[in-house]
């Protein structure tokens, strides 16, 4: 202590003697603020590195290393993470970039490890999914129901409400620019194109995201950061069996039939608005308009795509949640990644989606 | 180095050159060349300061980390276990957390039911009988239908080791099982825990080895218990009691003489 206050005690005497030397402490720096080309420069560094200020290294970031973070997967067999080998730390742990290609570059490598990471805890699931199928029947099966009833069931009302407004808005604008031109005979292909093809999974997928994904992110968070995952590995339970298969699959099976529900009840309040807005059309017209827009690839394809959205939304969430020791105040700059990264996915895979439309 | 006698020809647990990583840093080294043999039915206590590792060699020692280094065999199999063929092994090893570290959506019996209903694919209704009975030895009754974060920390305490107990382990590991207990509450472990050891109903009279830590041995004095404690990165065998009452080493004094933490 006495040692501290003296060091302390010397700093505080050349201090005051250099200020003696001067005017003002702040003299010479006064000088140099008026001097036009100092700040020229100076905007010009902080235009270099504002996307370094920008970056999360800044903040605390469990991805970044720098911050001395380990990054251990939830399970020493099938190693999920891939921010663990000397390499990576080394690259992680540089300095901050000073240029935009730089930056831009370690954007990159983080966003291909992290791909990396997802795409090695999204094979490990399915392989514990396929493995361990009828595995623990009595314990795993009300898991799976209680997902499904949380991912989908205790969504629907919402949803019916959503499915009443998205029918009004898409039938509303459709028919106002209809009429002009009395093209109201491509209602139901708007529908179909509109609701069937592109904003119902969208939709479903994102709303489900918002209030179940969150939710997987904050419980699987918390769970890792007060040590449940290792009672649980303790105990001989595999916590990907017991924790994300039942997400997976109720957020799966949840967002599909949501999409189905939500599409219906679009297709049927789209009628009702058309109706209350004097559109001269027969609920058989519109019917056979809609069954004529439809092929058998869109069921396909609708079916496939809310599955994968599912089945993408809970591994992004479950790998935020569960893959890395998270300490509890953690668990909140986790839940915003896996939200932002559970979007990009899902447009992304719709963007596929359209390819394929496109291409049939 | 173990001054422990050979009573079986099979070992409970044996480390030969093992070295512990802390659960924290993988880089760090928590505890270095460990060479230590447990028998079955032995009794060990493990003490050091906090922040010596204690911990993060109970994880490794429960199979949760695997070893940096040397090699670590449990009941002649080698640790830690992962594959599924192997996990009946792993299932003589218990272990009690030092929070209990209950599953927060659960109940207390549903928590205790957990492993035997995993593991045996029992319902919650066929796995009661088994759950009363462990209620019971933990006096946890009152609290059956209650979740974790509705009790106290010492009853959360006794609910991780009624769940740790349900499959009967052979070998039990408890980090730090008295840290911050009443009297009440900790003359009760201790009762509980050298019935274990010498063989209670439960485990149909087979006795259970036990290695426990501590950061105050005075509450482990007496019996036929073995110590051993952590310091500087190394693993030290002492023996039993009348080698620590013997032991020169300043921090072996004080952890036999002075109360550390939270007691």
């Amino acid at each position: 202590m006495k040692k501290w206050d003296q060091v302390r005690a010397g700093k505080r005497r050349q201090h005051n003697s250099s200020s003696r030397g001067h005017d003002h402490p702040l003299a010479n720096r006064r000088s140099q603020i008026r001097n036009p080309k100092i700040w020229l420069f100076a905007v010009f560094c902080s235009f270099l590195r504002a996307g370094s200020f920008a970056s999360p290294a800044v903040p605390k970031f469990p991805f970044d290393l720098a911050s001395g973070e380990i990054y251990v997967a939830l399970m020493q067999k099938g190693n999920a993470s891939t921010f663990d080998s000397p390499r990576v730390r080394f690259v992680m742990r540089m300095p901050v970039p000073q240029f935009f290609s730089n930056f831009v570059g370690r954007k990159l490598f983080r966003f291909l490890l992290t791909i990396q990471g997802l795409g090695a805890f999204a094979l490990i699931t399915l392989a514990v999914l396929i493995k361990k199928i009828g595995a623990a029947r009595p314990v795993v099966r009300p898991l799976i129901f209680r997902e499904i009833s949380r991912s989908g069931l205790q969504l629907l009302p919402m949803f019916l409400f959503l499915a009443a407004a998205l029918g009004l808005l898409v039938i509303g604008q459709t028919v106002s620019w209809a009429t002009r031109f009395g093209a109201t005979q491509y209602l139901g292909t708007v529908m179909v194109i509109v609701v069937v093809r592109e904003l119902g999974p969208l939709i479903s997928a994102l709303l489900v995201l918002a209030r179940i994904g969150t939710a997987n992110v904050v419980e699987l968070g918390t769970a890792r950061a007060t040590g449940e995952v290792e009672a649980l590995e303790a105990l001989g339970i595999d916590p990907v069996h017991f924790l994300v298969v039942p997400r997976v699959l109720g957020m799966a099976i949840g967002i599909f039939s949501l999409t189905v529900y939500l599409i219906i009840g679009a297709l049927a309040s789209g009628y009702l608005w058309a109706f209350m807005q004097d559109v001269p059309l027969r609920p058989g017209d519109y019917f056979s308009q809609l069954a004529s827009a439809l092929t058998g690839l869109d069921f396909i394809l609708l079916a496939l795509k809310t599955v994968l959205f599912g089945f993408i939304i809970a591994i992004v969430t479950c790998y935020h949640g569960l893959a890395q020791p998270l300490r509890l105040e953690e668990v909140s700059y986790a839940t915003v990644r896996a939200v932002a990264q559970s979007v990009i996915a899902c447009v992304m895979i719709d963007a596929l989606f359209i390819v394929i439309y496109l291409a049939t | 180095m173990s001054t422990a006698p050979e009573t079986s020809t099979r070992c409970a647990l044996e480390m030969r050159g093992v070295s512990v990583s802390s659960m924290r840093d993988v880089d760090s080294i928590a505890v270095e060349d460990v060479n230590w043999t447990v028998s079955p039915g032995q009794w060990w206590v493990i003490s050091g300061l906090q922040g010596t590792g204690k911990s993060d060699f109970m994880m490794m020692t429960g199979g949760l980390m695997a070893p940096v280094a040397g090699t670590y065999c449990f009941l002649g199999e080698e640790m830690p276990i992962f594959e599924d063929h192997r996990l009946p092994d792993r299932l003589k090893l218990g272990f009690v957390f030092e929070n209990g570290q209950l599953f927060h959506q659960l109940t207390i019996s549903e928590n205790i039911s957990l492993p035997l209903r995993y593991h045996r694919n029992l319902s919650q209704a066929e796995a009661e009988p088994e759950v009363k009975k462990l209620l019971e030895l933990t006096e946890l009754a009152p609290w059956a239908d209650s979740t974790p974060g509705a009790i106290a920390r010492n009853w959360q305490r006794r609910a991780g080791l009624a769940r740790a107990l349900m499959l009967r382990p052979e070998v039990l590991l408890l980090d730090n099982p008295l840290a911050g207990l009443d009297l009440r509450h900790r003359a009760w472990w201790l009762n509980l825990l050298e019935q274990l050891s010498r063989g209670h109903e439960w485990t149909n009279g087979r006795p259970m080895t036990l290695i426990v830590t501590t950061n105050d041995l005075r509450l482990w004095r007496g019996g036929a218990r073995q110590f051993a404690v952590l310091k500087d990165k190394r693993f030290i065998v002492l023996g039993g009691w009348e080698q620590v009452e013997k032991a020169s080493d300043e921090m072996v004094r004080e952890l036999r003489t002075t109360a550390t933490t939270e007691d």
